[in-house]
């Protein structure tokens, strides 16, 4: 019987192996090797030479409330899930497509038809055949059911039809090149057709309590507020992988304690926000840990302060440009986010397609700003105050209500007065969804296409009160909607460009939010682990090819 | 002992109506804060539409009138069904019941040993009153009640868990271990030190100082001079006469906070990612998990009543002056 060894206890035998080590070089007058040449040696020699067996602890924060991932789309869930589930494609970190469910893919010169060729050997983790069958289900009736995104992307399609069990044709109604790119496993997972087609109260399927998916990983056990256990798929279609041979992921609700966690080598993995900014520079000196900021090249967040349009100085272009120009946001990314991620330059982050790098740039400059508070005609009062604005802060963390006194002191330097409201996660989304706030802090992902991701928080038809992540701010110019409709159905890669460029043009002039950072989010894993980030999807991916290095 | 059981029928419909009103009380707070399970599932899904927010309102049945809700609930939890928590897909009492044991063990084993060591050390500080040990105590009790939990929890697992790497920083015990029988139960024993003990330290020292205080106020009663001037030995005047009494306070106060242990886990749970009933609360106010929260309360305030009946119960045993008749 395979022996599981605790992490805990063997980190206990790497101290007692490094301190006896360390006596022993010490007795025969040798010089001490140091606890990081120690510890990194061993995976370098090993790297090439990939093999099965091992356990990985990978945090998860929040405990996701479900694991169908076409259900919940929670970060966390897509962790998770995306081991399950798999979708038809993945994309490089340069967004490029790869082959996951699909083994291949055309799409005709009029960007009207897109062909996919099924994987043929590919089963459900119960045994059942996946073919085609799965894929029309998924996209024309459970996904448009409960999946908002998959739900306006399949819109899109005249017709989803299956020519045989193994290729699946979308026929789209108008070109839209933006397509290629939803199709990972968190915007279009492809769910059992035998499992759910019979019952269309497909959020009370008894079946998603244990999720059966095709991906490297199968569902195990799950033992609410402590982990949820993954096995490896000895059926999967790629012989000889996966190679880990389990996943358990653990719930550590307490950002420190995460920390900790991962010191003490009682986890393997943390991602997202799971470590707090201020935190990972020490977590970069542990020898024993792996950081990267790369793998989050298809969510590619952009961050910024979220101004209500209707309200007023905030509905007044030049208020908001004063904005910008009171705010040092270096300062923002150097102290409050301690360097992870770099300054916005325009709404698309630079990993997204079709970004335009020459944009006029804002930096810190306070008699600018109170050049254009002065032509708005706020002038300071006997206190020095020329207007007044709320701040309701982002209840994401500590980070965010760092961001929150900044604001409010920078603010201070031009006169105007914020005062912060705080609130709760539900409080957060019930005030801005209902335009309840004159200014907040917010992001949201890219998924890797401006048409995907950039344009619904900018175009008039996407101001839905109650809707969070909509176009909440009330902005509203009839060229930017016309600019970002042509780009979304324009084929010529060279046109597109030209549109996307212009409306970026307009939108950095306009200032609907006040953009702070291409946010980077920091993994950290353990140097046992290997092949761990690999895609643009980066810890979302089904993990087929990670190893462990044997010591 | 003979209005033993009047005493318990009395106090069973007294607890009946406070009960009632603590639910009815908790759903309108509850349904006050701004904000409802719909909107923050929407928020999470990170694109929601109005057809979505609306389907799970009709399905939690948020379209309905409050008072319409209420009435629904208040009937529910009158035969017993604390209600199905549609975030988490699964019935209220099956998460109470699977998060309650983990709670359980956590706080009574901090209760005991605040309890004992509180006691112990409260009554060698005032026998000895004015000496170093008496000083040392006082300070270490002092430290106790005005260190965070927080951080104490934090440095006591930086320095057994990640320096010294004796004892696991976290969780009930070590999955995929495979243990079982007693192997288990040590290894959830170590896992359950340090938050039981950060846990306990804060009531221990609560404990020593009421302990200390109450017997020096006792032990210069008449009936503890008349003890000494019978001949009693030093140690049976302090145990049989001065701490029987003297613990009457203690006593009290440990009731009340029994039933607030609970409450006091919530931090000790999110450090040591215990998986309790605490967290449990904690996570249903942050999603709006109206009826898990609804249901945390409602036990956690059956534990008070009981706790309170219990203590009211001990009271009798230890002094029996006090009737509970009357």
């Amino acid at each position: 019987m395979r022996t599981v060894q605790t992490s805990q206890r063997r980190y206990r035998d790497r101290l007692r192996h490094l301190l006896s080590a360390s006596l022993m070089a010490a007795a025969l007058g040798l010089p001490v090797l140091s606890g990081a040449a120690a510890l990194s040696a061993a995976p370098a020699l090993a790297a090439d030479q990939p093999a099965r067996g091992g356990t990985m602890n990978i945090i998860v924060q929040p405990e996701p409330p479900i694991l169908q991932l076409g259900l919940n789309q929670q970060g966390p869930t897509q962790t998770v899930g995306g081991k399950i589930y798999q979708g038809l494609l993945t994309y490089d970190k340069q967004l490029k497509p790869l082959p996951s469910l699909a083994e291949s893919w055309d799409i005709s010169p009029d960007g009207l038809t897109y062909t996919f060729h099924l994987h043929k050997n590919v089963k459900w983790h119960d045994g059942q055949p996946f073919t085609s069958r799965d894929v029309i289900f998924t996209t024309t009736k459970f996904l448009p059911e409960v999946h908002s995104r998959a739900r306006a992307n399949f819109a899109r399609c005249e017709s989803i039809t299956a020519p045989d069990d193994y290729t699946v044709v979308f026929k789209l109604k108008e070109p839209f090149p933006s397509f290629i790119n939803a199709f990972e496993v968190a915007s279009a997972p492809i769910i059992p057709a035998h499992l759910y087609d019979a019952n269309t109260d497909y959020k009370n399927n008894p079946a998603n309590a244990t999720p059966i998916g095709t991906g490297p990983f199968k569902f195990k056990e799950w033992v609410k507020g402590s982990y949820i256990h993954l096995v490896r798929n000895d059926d999967y279609y790629k012989p000889g992988l996966p190679y880990l041979d389990d996943i358990y992921f653990r719930v550590i609700p307490d950002a420190a304690s995460r920390a900790l966690a991962l010191e003490s080598g009682q986890v393997d993995q943390s991602q997202y926000n799971d470590i707090e900014p201020f935190d990972v520079a020490r977590l970069k000196s542990q020898p024993n840990l792996n950081f990267t900021t790369d793998g989050y090249e298809f969510v590619a967040p952009v961050s910024w302060l979220e101004l209500n349009n209707r309200n007023a100085p905030l509905n007044d272009k030049r208020f908001r440009q004063a904005l910008m120009y009171s705010l040092d946001r270096q300062f923002i990314r150097d102290k409050i986010w301690f360097g992870l991620g770099q300054v916005a330059t325009s709404p698309i982050n630079s990993h997204t397609n079709n970004f335009e790098p020459n944009l006029p740039k804002y930096t810190k400059d306070v008699a600018k700003a109170k050049a254009l508070l002065d032509e708005m005609g706020l002038k300071p009062d006997a206190n020095g105050v020329r207007a007044r604005i709320r701040f309701l802060v982002m209840p994401y963390g500590e980070t965010w209500q760092r961001l929150a006194e900044y604001v409010k002191v920078s603010l201070k330097q031009v006169g105007v007065e914020v005062t912060l409201e705080n609130t709760d996660v539900a409080g957060w989304v019930q005030k801005v969804s209902n335009w309840d706030y004159d200014m907040t802090a917010n992001f949201t992902y890219q998924y890797g296409d401006a048409a995907l991701g950039v344009s619904r928080t900018y175009v008039s038809s996407n101001i839905r009160q109650g809707v969070m992540f909509s176009n909440t701010m009330g902005y509203s110019n009839p060229k930017v909607d016309e600019l970002f409709a042509s780009a979304a159905k324009e084929n010529d890669p060279v046109k597109r460009q030209a549109l996307y460029s212009e409306v970026q043009r307009i939108l950095v002039d306009d200032v609907p939010v006040a953009w702070l950072l291409e946010m980077q989010f920091p993994t950290f894993v353990s140097k046992k682990f290997n092949n761990v980030i690999t895609t643009g999807i980066g810890v979302n991916e089904s993990y087929e090819s990670v190893y462990m290095t044997k010591r | 002992m003979a209005g033993l059981p009047r005493f318990l029928a009395g106090r069973l419909i007294k607890a009946i109506v406070i009960l009632f009103a603590i639910v009815v009380i908790n759903f309108l707070l509850v349904h006050a804060a701004p904000g409802d399970p719909a909107m923050v599932m929407a928020g999470e899904a990170g694109a929601a539409d109005p057809k979505f927010v609306e389907q799970l309102r009709q399905q939690f049945g948020l379209d309905r009138p409050l008072l319409e809700q209420l009435a629904t609930y208040v009937s529910h939890v009158a035969t017993g069904d604390l209600g199905f928590s549609y975030r988490q897909q699964q019935s209220v009492w099956d998460l109470l019941l699977a998060r309650l044991p983990a709670t359980l063990v956590l706080t009574l084993t901090a209760f005991v040993f605040a309890l004992v060591v509180g006691i112990v050390l409260g009554t060698l500080a005032a026998v000895r009153a004015g000496s170093v040990s008496d000083s040392a105590i006082t300070v270490l009790a002092l430290l106790a009640y005005a260190t965070p939990i927080y951080w104490v929890g934090l440095m006591l697992m930086l320095l057994f868990s990640v320096q010294l790497g004796w004892l696991p920083a976290f969780g009930y015990e070590t999955v995929g271990g495979g243990l079982s029988g007693f192997a288990r139960m040590i290894d959830i024993g170590e896992h359950l030190l340090l938050p039981a003990l950060t846990l306990g330290m804060f009531y221990m020292a609560v404990y020593a100082r009421m302990t200390r205080a109450s017997i020096l106020e006792v032990r210069d009663m008449d009936f503890v001079k008349t003890a000494r001037a019978k001949g009693l030995s030093h140690g049976a005047v302090v145990v049989r006469h001065v701490l029987r009494n003297a613990i009457l306070p203690v006593i009290t106060v440990a009731g009340v906070q029994a039933g607030h242990l609970i409450g006091g886990s919530i931090l000790i749970e999110t450090v040591f990612a215990w998986p309790g009933l605490g967290r449990l609360a904690f996570e249903a106010v942050l999603q709006r998990d109206y009826q898990v929260l609804l249901g945390i309360f409602f036990i956690s305030s059956v534990m008070v009543i009981v706790f309170n009946i219990l203590t009211d119960l001990i009271y009798s045993l230890v002094d029996p002056r006090i009737d509970l008749a009357r």
